[in-house]
């Protein structure tokens, strides 16, 4: 075990990835940094931290800095990953989705259904995602909900730096898209990381904390914010069955449903816009499959239906927080059916 | 050189605006005071004043990401603009734009843009609209957005829709991190424009001068309904990419030598002064009064009025 921030444990995995399979090739923006500069390559090593010394080690075959062209990113990484190449691609921010939407949406994400189950395209898409930097309307979002709604792509959000390694691997070595979405609030974040080889695979929820009262589903940036409200409200006396739910594609229903048959509560906190969303999406699963066991509606807090506003008052108003998750589960709690 | 003394001392004053306005910012930032994401256009004055001195309020630009010059030359409130980039709620968004978005449609000025290449095909339909006006679309870009497929598609259908747009192309050299060689294929953009079949010249973007009277004839062919056209400005940006930019790809000394030769301010004075047009105590005089205004600017937005949660909401067409 090895305490490491999560954009280290990122470039390491890759890395190790690199270095097991030669097929593994990886493109995006900057990620070398310095190309035709005086500083030359790896001047910079990607402006997360993600890539440094992988073009150093790998050559520029199989680290590709490219221009600024996010659509022809993904489209050479899903026509490299269909004849044979397993292509890792950085979208510096998730907002720039819209530039290279066909490419996902179209193309990558319908290609073994449409080929009749012929083809394979293990391509990763890399997105820094999410608030906290105000960095305004463009370079803000959680775009979960967009990519979860597309068949034919999974989608993992990790939480914590041995979540990412294991992950990432399982990523990488998938034969199918995986959209892999990383809180730009989380690159600096430390935790422990299992030596060698480590893989989870998707579709498993993690138990952040255990209780009887309320079920608590969070992802990315939000499950640090459940996490402080769940200890606030265990103080009270209120028992929270904090879920950080890994990959939102696939999901895992079954420790969601377990959940919500023992606490009767379930609130769901997810920093995205409110509308056809992630919360909605969770929201009417439990509705529908375990609508006896709710003994209180189901609570949602989210981001509100506006984009990203930049100032420091305004980004912090937007944001779920603590305080806003305690007040939803007190709530929840306090519901007498009428 | 056939420029008034009113316009000479205009388009000083406003290149010497945006150059103390970014340098101020480069170090209220560094105190920790203004928050997000900060590209700054020092460096490059003379491109944006070279370009918008030929403009109105009915002529439309857009901009980038490094957008403070144009917004400054395109006639912005810079008190307004300072708010903004503190997150006030007297700022010229409201404080939900910050640096990177700042827009007032009312000057003509369609926004800062957060997206790379997002601007050039805004810039096609504005100049759709220009075209009925009988004025002129201008879109700024970098050698970094030259590169997206969106600033292709825009030069090829204002081209073949014959729209009076001009896509300026600020080459700094530099795209993030990246140099220009490496990221641009062609032999230019000057090239590359000329082969989607538009009107395409290059200027000295260190030279108000050399930018001014090219941006004259451009704005002459445009108006004559000659459709697009397109100039690459060689020009030069003196802070990092953003604020915090540890710059490792600059070459050793790079940028005392680029502050050195390539300031466009200093150029600007040698030459007019030189000529005789203006004195060095009249550019001395708009220094003392840029600096003033940037001064009240900088003390308004400390003391201006915070956003409030309820703000979050407004402007949004419909609320949940
Ligand atoms: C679609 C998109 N891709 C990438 C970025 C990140 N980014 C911001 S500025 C920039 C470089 C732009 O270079 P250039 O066009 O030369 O403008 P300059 O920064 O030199 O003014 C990049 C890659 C972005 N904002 N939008
Ligand atoms: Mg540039």
């Amino acid at each position: 075990m090895a305490r490491q921030m999560i954009r280290d444990v990122i470039r390491d995995t890759i890395d190790a990835e690199m270095a097991r399979d030669e097929n593994v090739i990886m493109l995006g923006e900057d990620i070398v940094g310095g190309m035709g500069s005086p500083g030359g390559p790896e001047a910079i090593g990607g402006i997360w931290g993600t890539s440094g010394g992988l073009w150093a080690k790998y050559g520029s075959d199989r680290v590709i800095d490219t221009p600024i062209s996010e659509s022809a990113i993904i489209g050479a990484a899903a026509g490299a990953s269909l004849t044979g190449k397993r292509a890792i691609a950085e979208i510096m921010f998730a907002d720039f989705i819209g530039v290279c939407m066909d490419q996902i949406w179209n193309q990558v994400a319908k290609f073994r259904y449409m080929f009749g189950g012929k083809s394979k395209c293990p391509i990763v898409i890399r997105m820094p995602y999410g608030a906290g930097y105000n960095a305004a309307p463009q370079h803000s979002q959680s775009i979960h909900a967009m990519v979860t709604a597309m068949p034919g792509l999974k989608v993992v959000m990790p939480t914590t730096a041995a979540d990412v390694k294991g992950l990432l691997t399982t990523a990488i070595r998938d034969d199918d898209p995986v959209i892999f979405l990383e809180h730009k609030a989380l690159y600096g974040v430390k935790g422990e990381v299992p030596d060698g080889e480590y893989l989870i695979p998707f579709g498993h929820a993690r138990q952040v904390t255990q209780g009887d009262d309320v079920t608590i589903l969070a992802t990315g940036m939000m499950v640090g914010f459940a996490e402080k409200a769940a200890a606030q409200l265990a103080q009270d006396g209120i028992g929270c069955d904090l879920l950080d739910l890994r990959t939102t594609s696939p999901l895992d229903e079954e420790a969601i449903m377990d959940s919500v048959e023992r606490t009767g509560r379930l609130l769901i906190v997810d920093e995205a816009p409110p509308r056809c969303s992630f919360a909605t999406d969770l929201s009417a699963l439990v509705a529908n499959k375990a609508f006896a066991s709710l003994k209180a509606p189901i609570e949602m807090v989210t981001g509100p239906h506006s984009p990203v506003p930049f100032a420091r008052e305004l980004e912090s108003a937007y944001v779920p927080s603590p305080d806003k998750i305690v007040a939803a589960a007190v709530k929840a709690m306090s519901y007498r059916r009428g | 050189m056939q420029h008034s003394r009113e316009a000479l001392i205009q388009a000083y004053r406003q290149m010497k605006t945006i150059r103390v306005f970014e340098e101020r910012l480069h170090d209220e930032i560094a105190l920790g005071e203004i928050a997000g994401f900060t590209h700054l256009y020092a460096g490059q004055e003379a491109c944006a004043v070279g370009v918008c001195e030929h403009l109105g309020p009915k002529d439309y630009i857009i901009s980038t990401h490094r957008g403070h010059g144009h917004c400054i030359a395109k006639g912005c409130d810079v008190v307004g603009m300072m708010k903004e980039i503190y997150g006030s709620s007297d700022g010229l968004c409201k404080g939900k734009s910050g640096s990177m978005h700042i827009a007032d449609i009312n000057k003509g000025m369609l926004g800062a843009n957060g997206i790379v290449g997002a601007g050039a095909p805004i810039a096609v339909g504005a100049g759709i609209t220009a075209k009925s006006n009988g004025t002129v679309s201008i879109a700024f870009s970098g050698d970094g957005a030259c590169n997206q497929g969106t600033t292709f598609e825009a030069m090829n259908m204002a081209v073949v829709l014959k729209l009076p747009v001009i896509f300026v192309f600020e080459n700094n050299h530099y795209s993030e991190h990246t140099g220009e060689s490496y990221a641009v294929g062609a032999e230019s953009m000057t090239v590359r424009s000329a082969a989607f079949g538009m009107k395409a010249i290059k200027a000295n973007g260190i030279d108000f001068f050399s930018v001014y009277d090219a941006m004259r004839e451009l704005i002459e062919y445009c108006k004559a309904g000659n459709g697009p056209a397109s100039i690459e400005l060689d020009t030069e940006r003196f802070y990092g990419h953003f604020e915090g930019d540890p710059q490792r790809y600059r070459g050793k000394g790079e940028l005392d030598r680029l502050r050195e030769e390539r300031d466009c301010l200093k150029v600007f004075r040698t030459k007019v002064t030189e000529a005789k047009l203006l004195e060095g105590a009249d550019i001395d005089a708009i220094d003392a009064e840029v600096e003033a205004l940037i001064d009240r600017a900088v003390a308004e937005s400390k003391a201006a009025p915070r956003p409030t949660a309820d703000h979050v909401l407004e402007d949004v067409y419909i609320s949940y």
